[in-house]
């Protein structure tokens, strides 16, 4: 478009002006080239010296290339670690998160929503002021309120703060807001309930949100560090964030087993990230800007 | 309708009565209809979020330990006061106050460098997003792991290939200034993404048209950027700026698995002294205490952000 308008101005310079003027912008790519490739060198690194014997992981000077590739380091971590615990451990609670926030939320914006019931306003508020709170400075009234309650180093005390999330019901309430009101009207009619519909009705249509609430809810309970690194003691009831923490102990200087760990922990977001980045980032664009 | 019928003082005939009376008790059920829809949001979030607030503030009046005691003393407010006079809160919040002052520049500057150097007509735009982003869906702790052996000393990947290329070691993590710049590169590593994602949507609003117009009047590539591309994202600068001040003021994971607020407490941000005063030397009063101060830090902050902004789009 831009060059057509130039070309036939100055068809016997064209070449060299169009290469100058093309400059800055091969400039650019490789300025991003080079930041991508100092992006990505700690993630290669940590995979390097993960495939390396561990006799080579700590040689002076560096390098990249061992004197041969071994999974050794990935082997006896799964063997001997508790990562395979710690899996389970973040996806069960991850899950349950995952479901009960979708479930909660969805319900109270429901309510919110196509209720038209007093004070609905109110407690919309209140809702959103709790976005306000910056859950890190409720650690050491929520664990006393665990211990209290005998729920400390179980998964309810890292599930249960979890579930009520603001931002979920602002993401279904706006969801329904979007959605025209005749969609139910014939279901009134017919004599359904406003649990029939909430359930057969809204919740169907709501699909994309639910994706979006459930993947979101997801990585973000997977990646809560604070909240059971404060509630779990036990090694065999740590979500794998926690567990990785205490793994620089009782590896001490085996790098490569080190890696291979953090490796093994970071895989299961990344591969949530590549599946579904699409809804994570636009996610984020939505929420980020909207607040 | 039938509030009208009253007011103008027209006798309300019994039909119509009985017609107000299932209007009411209508009114009634769907009231009780929608609050049981909220009820188990409701129940849960008063549980878990509203009552540790409060109990949080009444912590913070006590000498309240850990373990069975529970209160033991009404302070009054001699935890504030503590505080107050404690030169380990000031240098947490201090070090907190620092972190934030320096890495927002950063995280808003270079988030917005790479998003204007992503959003162009280049090959794997895709992959260059994907690049930038990942970090940032990784677990903290897998974070402090990689890192923690990249600033290793001598055999860390950093300062070998500082010493392969004949310049000096930097002692990352022994020293308290070399400390905080390794968090703060830690930071930038990990979170910009979140910030280029913001900045790359904002830019992906600002239409064609606009920039194609801007060029046919002649306006080469930096002029386009510095005259029509940065003030359409003004909106968006602010907003990311807000909540990148929140976002760092929170201080706290990489730091305590990095380097355990070390050296000689040169990285404890004050979230990390609450969780010491708290879980290490079980004060859990004072540490409440501390969490409330704090708390009133960032909704300040967060409402004179708000106020800027709001002025702002008033005056737009």
């Amino acid at each position: 478009m831009a060059t057509s308008s130039i070309a036939h101005a100055d068809t016997r310079t064209g070449r060299t002006s169009q290469w100058r003027r093309k400059l800055p912008h091969w400039l650019a790519f490789a300025l991003l080239v080079i930041l991508a490739l100092i992006w990505l060198v700690p993630l290669f690194w940590a995979l390097d010296t993960a495939l390396k014997p561990e006799g080579e992981t700590t040689t002076v000077p560096i390098s990249w290339v061992p004197s041969h590739f071994t999974l050794d380091a990935f082997i006896s971590t799964l063997s001997t670690s508790n990562i395979p615990r710690w899996y389970w451990n973040s996806t069960l609670t991850s899950a349950l998160i995952s479901l009960l926030t979708i479930l909660l939320a969805s319900m109270a914006a429901f309510a919110l929503s196509r209720i038209p019931f007093r004070g609905r306003n109110v407690l919309f508020w209140i809702i959103l002021a709790g976005l306000m709170v910056p859950g890190q400075i409720l650690i050491v009234p929520l664990f006393y309120q665990m211990q209290a309650l005998g729920l400390v180093d179980t998964y309810w005390a890292i599930i249960l703060p979890q579930i009520t999330s603001p931002v979920a019901v602002f993401i279904f309430k706006q969801y329904f807001d979007g959605l025209p009101a005749e969609l139910e009207e014939s279901a009134f009619l017919d004599g359904a309930s406003r649990l029939r519909v909430y359930w057969q009705i809204w919740m169907p249509l709501a699909k994309p949100a639910i994706a979006a609430v459930g993947i979101f809810t997801f990585v973000i309970s997977w990646n809560n560090f604070v909240l059971p690194f404060i509630m779990i003691t036990g090694n065999n009831m740590m979500t794998l964030p926690v567990g990785l923490a205490t793994v620089q102990t009782s590896f001490g200087i085996r790098y490569a087993q080190i890696m291979a760990t953090a490796i093994l922990g970071g895989l299961p977001v990344l591969a949530v990230f590549l599946f579904f980045q699409r809804q994570i980032v636009e996610g984020i664009a939505g929420t980020g800007l909207k607040g | 309708m039938s509030e009208v019928s009253i007011q103008q003082g027209r006798p309300i005939s019994k039909q119509s009565q009985q017609l107000l009376e299932a209007r009411k008790n209508k009114q009634w059920r769907t009231t009780l209809t929608g609050i049981g829809f909220m009820l188990p949001f409701l129940i849960v979030y008063a549980i878990f979020v509203i009552w540790p607030i409060i109990q949080g503030f009444r912590m913070s009046f006590f000498n309240w330990t850990l373990g069975g005691g529970g209160a033991t003393a009404f302070l009054g407010l001699a935890n504030y006061q503590e505080l107050l006079g404690d030169p380990a809160f000031w240098s947490s919040l201090w070090v907190t106050i620092i972190f934030t002052l320096i890495s927002t520049p950063l995280l808003v500057l270079i988030a917005l460098g790479l998003a204007l150097l992503v959003n162009r007509a280049i090959p794997a735009q895709g992959l260059f997003r994907t690049i930038f982003f990942a970090p940032f869906i990784l677990p903290v702790s897998v974070v402090a792991l990689i890192w923690s052996w990249l600033y290793q000393p001598g055999f860390g990947l950093i300062n070998g290939t500082l010493t392969a290329l004949g310049l000096q070691e930097v002692p990352w993590l022994s020293q308290p200034n070399t400390a905080m710049i390794a968090i703060i590169i830690l930071t930038v590593w990990w979170t910009v993404g979140y910030n280029f994602v913001l900045y790359l949507a904002g830019m992906q609003q600002i239409s064609r048209e606009v920039l194609e117009a801007a060029q046919i009047d002649g306006a080469g590539g930096w002029s386009r950027i510095r005259w029509v591309t940065l003030p359409l994202l003004n909106r968006f600068t602010v907003m990311i700026i807000i909540l990148q001040v929140i976002a760092s003021l929170q201080l706290f994971t990489q730091t305590y698995l990095l380097t355990s607020g070390g050296p000689n407490y040169s990285t404890r941000s004050i979230i990390q002294y609450i969780y010491d005063s708290g879980f290490t030397s079980f004060r859990m009063g004072f540490a409440s205490a501390m969490s409330y101060i704090f708390f009133a830090l960032i909704l300040v902050v967060s409402l004179a952000q708000f106020g800027l902004l709001t002025r702002q789009r008033r005056d737009a």
